[in-house]
């Protein structure tokens, strides 16, 4: 035959071979795991190609413009006529978050003016220089572009802005010392993609309506961006020479590098999912490997009579390989339908925070399903499956000859490398991918160990002779325990895995989600006012004191840029991690106090005795900031405040409680050193039950005063996490299938021998009860063990979840030690009840000539 | 036994079958156990030879070694013409599958395949097109019209064996190799069963080599081998 007609009729054969094993339900959980996995991965993949498209689709209205300059400063005005002169169109906007309230009577059943926390992006008419803002009259009303921005005294909102300040175009809402007529539903604008994941909704406003608000003060954090389009040359020519000009806190962003942050947080919630989604992946690849073991160890036989009737070791592997490669092809293509199903419920899941039409996928993620896929088969189904190729053809007349070898597992290093190299990958970060490789191989192989450990301890001749002294059935299943200690050891082990995940995603999960909503203390602070002024320090206390509220500490705030460390000029650059960059480049909010402020704890250093005469030159700095970035007591650090500087030793260091809701500072000083900068103040306090009116009447007296609903603003970021954790816990889903493949494929990888020596036993003259008891007592003793093992895995790594991700304490779930252990009986308890009943329903006979 | 006084040539061309100095070793402990030790055969085409001997006199190994199933620690088999021993693993699978037929004493069906498929096997494996008709029209021979799509767990022990008859004939060898073809069988259904193969075996003009210890089966064959503590004792021609 030549080698082309060769390759055809492998092909037809393993066609049919394939056609005839799944006819024998030989391949059915092998499927299953690879579809389960490749939907898991693709679903995410899908959802994330919609998602990195619809960014490089708007990649061109981005940035709303050609060009950003961005800065936590106001722009110097020359920078606006360098634009200008060379012949570029230019466009301002000043983002700063607010409270915005009705200003409509409230209705008769509503006790306050509804508020809601905005991120406000005031622009000029020009805004934007690219792309169009687009605007509807109703929510849900068709949308149409806009000429311009929001004319003066007006303002556009987001519909769910609408919604909840019930504030339909025509109402009116308070801004600051100022009254906005709603003019529009916003439904679009350019640099929508930079809202994928904004808590806020937007509402926006004309540039000029901003100063009558009162809003922007010394002290407010407010970004002012300026937008420069037109000619290439010159916006080239204009760029080399704003660089040069560029202060600290000012950078250019381009499509090039534009909105890092943007993508940054996107790769991070695809990346989160992606895990999820490999989790699955990683359990299907036991439960191929498990099924495929069976596989092997069913086709023995056959392939020894194969290679009696002439077929080669290489034809074998080829027909085995060509099988298994068409059935991957089958299962990657159907896991891959079942993928783009699913996506279509995550965009769903995650439609109010996408707010952006998502282009259809490509094709390409189904190549990643595709190749997830063949890393499984590869690497999990492979290695078996070149035992078949070794078995002599000499085992059809010596049964014994070319069993399969135990003790494999490293012929899965190359599975078991593939999938730590997709993790990695899939991990973005290979700490964080190899730290996830490592314990899960780490858990099966303690596992193994201890099932194995307790399994040889439980049939120890000692403990065997005492247990079953007294019965037939116990004497016999701790013999079997013994004498199958490897086999019983590998299957607990898988069991206690999927059991892990299905342990961890069930209950590990909910525990985690209440121990996070009890972490903030009862009297924890629900309300921040930012923005006090000096002179309004006096008139705010007197307000509290009147309306009854206990007057509040109130924190001095000046906001000072880090210039230098111990005598050398910073650069971000030079740090290290997204976050000290962020912190370097950012202007620090500094605070300075007599004493150390009740809710920190001094970790090191001393704090500044307050009768300590003249300027002290000095600093207590946060513990955790002064590690990321590298700062130690003693350090001389150099802060510049406005057109001033001053430089300041390290003396201590502090440690708090983020979690606490009350006011923290990164860095303070003694108030000899900051009481002359230009200063505003900040409070936090929890407003009673019932008191709401009183912040209304807060915000009408002091307008410029930014009054923040922590628990407004705390409901808006929950709405977003919730979401966020619906389409993981629906990823999740994927991977309990996949553990309950891995819990199925475990159970049935013995029953061919179990039923093979309960026939054996019925014809040596054991009763039923005999059988049942001994294999009772067998399953009974690997569920408890996988039980225990699946309990104790989910709690360490819900502790692990819970210290070093969520920062949280995790009570040991009273229900997780019940239940897990239960589980894993109950599961067991139900495989011995449904294999013995198979085994005595068959004739010994039947199943002992169905070995022959 | 003309063909013995033929010219050497001859022999060459109607010799099926030859071995030469067969020994088998294994180890056992740290001491060798000679299984098989100094064994010529030499059998021609449509010679019906019966390798009798007790239990643990080596017959089976033989049968392995003759079919290139096993490899001889001495001596050399020489199959169709060629020498097994120079042969690789995939060489000697590949003229297994064009010159012999296996029968065993445990069927060896697979468990997953009907009946038909069954016998189909060794076409589809040999790449030979056709393979569901061939199959059909021995399986008719070996009287399971009925039972074509049948599984080997459904079939009798009589049925599985003839299953196995016509799996070893479809794919017209020119040597049938039978290890205890009736061992499994009682006695009604091991008499049809050898009818079957002897029927089969002159109608095909195959050569046949069966291991057996059932003393009237071997009489049945035109020469006798007989085999103890892995040397033969006797070989008598009827």
């Amino acid at each position: 035959m030549s080698r082309g007609a060769d390759v055809v009729a492998t092909l037809a054969l393993a066609v049919r071979m394939l056609a005839r094993d799944w006819r024998a339900g030989e391949l059915r959980v092998l499927a299953a795991a690879l579809v389960v996995a490749v939907a898991s991965v693709t679903s995410v993949a899908f959802f994330a190609d919609r998602v990195s498209q619809a960014l490089v689709r708007d990649a061109h209205q981005l940035l709303g413009a050609d060009l950003v300059m961005v800065s936590d400063h106001a722009w110097d005005p020359a920078m606006r006529r360098a634009i200008a002169a060379r012949g570029l169109r230019d466009a301002e906007a000043w983002n700063f978050i607010s409270m915005v309230r009705s200003a409509e009577a409230p209705a008769a059943n509503d006790q306050s003016p509804r508020s809601q926390l905005v991120g406000v992006k005031a622009v000029s008419p020009a805004y934007p220089l690219r792309g169009r803002l687009r605007t509807a009259r109703a929510p849900g009303a068709a949308d149409a572009p806009a000429a311009e921005g929001p004319a003066r005294g007006t303002v556009w909102i987001e519909e769910r802005l609408v919604s909840a300040l019930g504030a339909p175009v025509g109402t009116r809402l308070r801004l600051g010392r100022s009254t906005f007529t709603v003019a529009a539903v916003l439904t679009l604008e350019p640099e929508r993609s930079a809202n994928f994941f904004n808590i806020a909704p937007r509402l926006m406003m004309h540039l000029e309506d901003v100063a009558a608000t009162g809003l922007v003060q010394p002290g407010s954090r407010v970004r002012y961006y300026l937008y420069a389009a037109g000619a290439r040359d010159a916006l080239a020519d204009f760029e080399a020479w704003a660089a040069k000009r560029l202060a600290r806190g000012q950078h250019i962003d381009t499509l090039e590098n534009g909105r890092p942050n943007v993508r940054a947080s996107l790769d991070r919630a695809q990346r989160f999912l992606g895990l999820t989604a490999l989790l699955a992946a990683v359990l299907a690849g036991v439960a191929v490997a498990l099924g495929t073991r069976r596989f092997v160890e069913r086709h023995l036989d056959g392939c020894a009579v194969m290679r009696c009737l002439g077929a080669g070791q290489a034809r074998l592997l080829a027909l085995y390989a060509a099988e298994f490669s068409l059935l991957g092809l089958a299962a990657c293509a159907l896991g891959s339908a079942l993928g783009f199903a699913a996506q279509g419920v995550i965009a769903g899941t995650l439609a109010d925070l996408l707010r952006a039409e998502l282009p259809p996928p490509t094709l390409l993620p189904a190549l990643r399903g595709l190749l997830v896929g063949l890393v499984l088969l590869l690497g999990f189904a492979l290695p078996p499956l070149v035992q078949l190729k070794n078995v002599p053809a000499l085992r059809v007349i010596r049964r014994e000859a070319g069993g399969p070898k135990a003790g494999a597992a490293a012929s899965y290093a190359l599975g078991l490398g593939l999938l730590a190299a997709l993790l990695v990958w899939q991990a973005g970060d290979v700490q964080l991918g190899l730290t996830i490789v490592a314990g899960f191989a780490g858990a099966v192989i303690v596992y193994a160990l201890v099932a194995w450990g307790a399994l040889k301890l439980l049939s120890s001749s000692a403990v065997a002779r005492r247990l079953g002294a007294r019965s037939l059935a116990l004497r016999y299943g701790l013999a079997n325990l013994r004498r199958h200690a490897r086999a019983n050891a590998i299957q607990v082990a898988s069991l206690a895995i999927g059991l892990t995940a299905v342990l961890l995603l069930s209950f590990t999960r909910n525990d985690l989600v209440d121990a996070w909503r009890r972490a903030a203390p009862p009297d924890a602070p629900n309300r921040f006012v930012l923005g006090i002024q000096p002179d309004q320090l006096a008139p705010v206390k007197a307000f509290f004191a009147a309306q009854g509220i206990t007057v509040p500490d109130l924190y001095p705030m000046v906001r000072g840029r880090l210039t230098a460390v111990n005598g050398v000029p910073v650069d971000s650059e030079a740090y290290e991690g997204e976050r000290a960059k962020r912190l370097i480049e950012r202007a620090f909010n500094l605070s300075y106090a007599e004493t150390l402020p009740a809710h920190n704890r001094l970790a090191a250093g001393r704090w500044w005795s307050p009768a300590q005469a003249g300027a002290p030159q000095e600093l207590s700095v946060e513990a955790g900031i002064a590690k990321t970035l590298g700062w130690k007591l003693g350090d001389r650090l150099t802060f510049a405040v406005g057109s001033d500087a001053f430089t300041a030793r390290v003396t201590s260091l502090r440690t708090l409680r983020w979690d606490s809701m009350k006011v923290n500072f990164f860095v303070m000083a003694p108030p000899q050193l900051l009481a002359d900068y230009a200063a505003s103040f900040i409070t936090a306090f929890r407003l009673p039950e019932g008191r709401e009116p009183s912040m209304n009447a807060l915000a009408a007296r002091f307008p410029n005063l930014t009054v923040v609903d922590v628990g407004a603003a705390v409901r808006q970021a929950q709405a977003v996490i919730d979401q966020l954790i619906n389409a993981v816990q629906f990823v999740f889903l994927f991977a309990l299938g996949a553990g309950v493949l891995v819990l199925y494929s475990a159970l049935v990888a013995t029953e061919d021998e179990r039923r093979r020596e309960a026939a054996l036993m019925r014809v040596v003259g054991a009763s039923r009860r005999h059988v049942t008891g001994s294999q009772r007592v067998e399953f009974l003793a690997m569920g408890l063990l996988a039980g225990v093992l699946a309990t104790a895995g989910a709690a360490v790594i819900g502790q692990l979840l819970a210290r070093r991700v969520f920062e949280l304490d995790l009570p040991p779930s009273a229900m997780l030690i019940v239940v897990g252990p239960l589980a894993g009986l109950v599961l067991l308890s139900l495989n011995a009840w449904l294999s013995s009943r198979k085994v005595l329903r068959a004739s010994p006979a039947l199943t002992l000539r169905e070995e022959t | 036994m003309a063909t013995m006084d033929a010219s050497q040539k001859m022999i060459e061309t109607t010799t099926v079958l030859v071995a030469r100095g067969i020994g088998k070793t294994v180890k056992s402990g740290d001491r060798d156990l000679d299984i098989l030790r100094d064994i010529d055969l030499s059998v021609t085409q449509g010679e019906a030879v019966a390798v009798v001997g007790a239990s643990g006199s080596g017959k089976s190994t033989l049968l392995a070694i003759l079919a290139g199933l096993d490899q001889p620690s001495t001596g050399a088999v020489i199959l169709d013409g060629s020498e097994l021993g120079a042969l690789d693993e995939d060489a000697r699978a590949e003229l297994r599958g064009r010159t012999v037929g296996f029968v065993f004493q445990s069927f060896q069906l697979l468990p997953a395949l009907t009946a038909l498929e069954n016998v189909m096997l060794p076409l589809e494996i040999a790449g030979i097109a056709g393979a569901e008709a061939a199959a059909r029209a021995v399986l008719v021979r070996v009287g399971l019209a009925e039972r074509l799509q049948h599984y080997p767990k459904h079939l009798s022990g009589g049925e599985q064996q003839r299953v196995a008859l016509a799996r070893a004939f479809v794919v017209q060898p020119k040597l049938l190799l039978a290890d205890e073809p009736t061992g499994s069988l009682d006695a009604d259904s091991g008499a049809g069963v050898i009818e079957l193969i002897f029927d089969m075996n002159r109608e095909a003009g195959t050569t046949l080599v069966l291991v057996t210890h059932d003393e009237s089966l071997a009489q049945r064959c035109t020469r006798i081998v007989r085999l103890a503590a892995g040397r033969i004792v006797a070989e008598a021609a009827r």
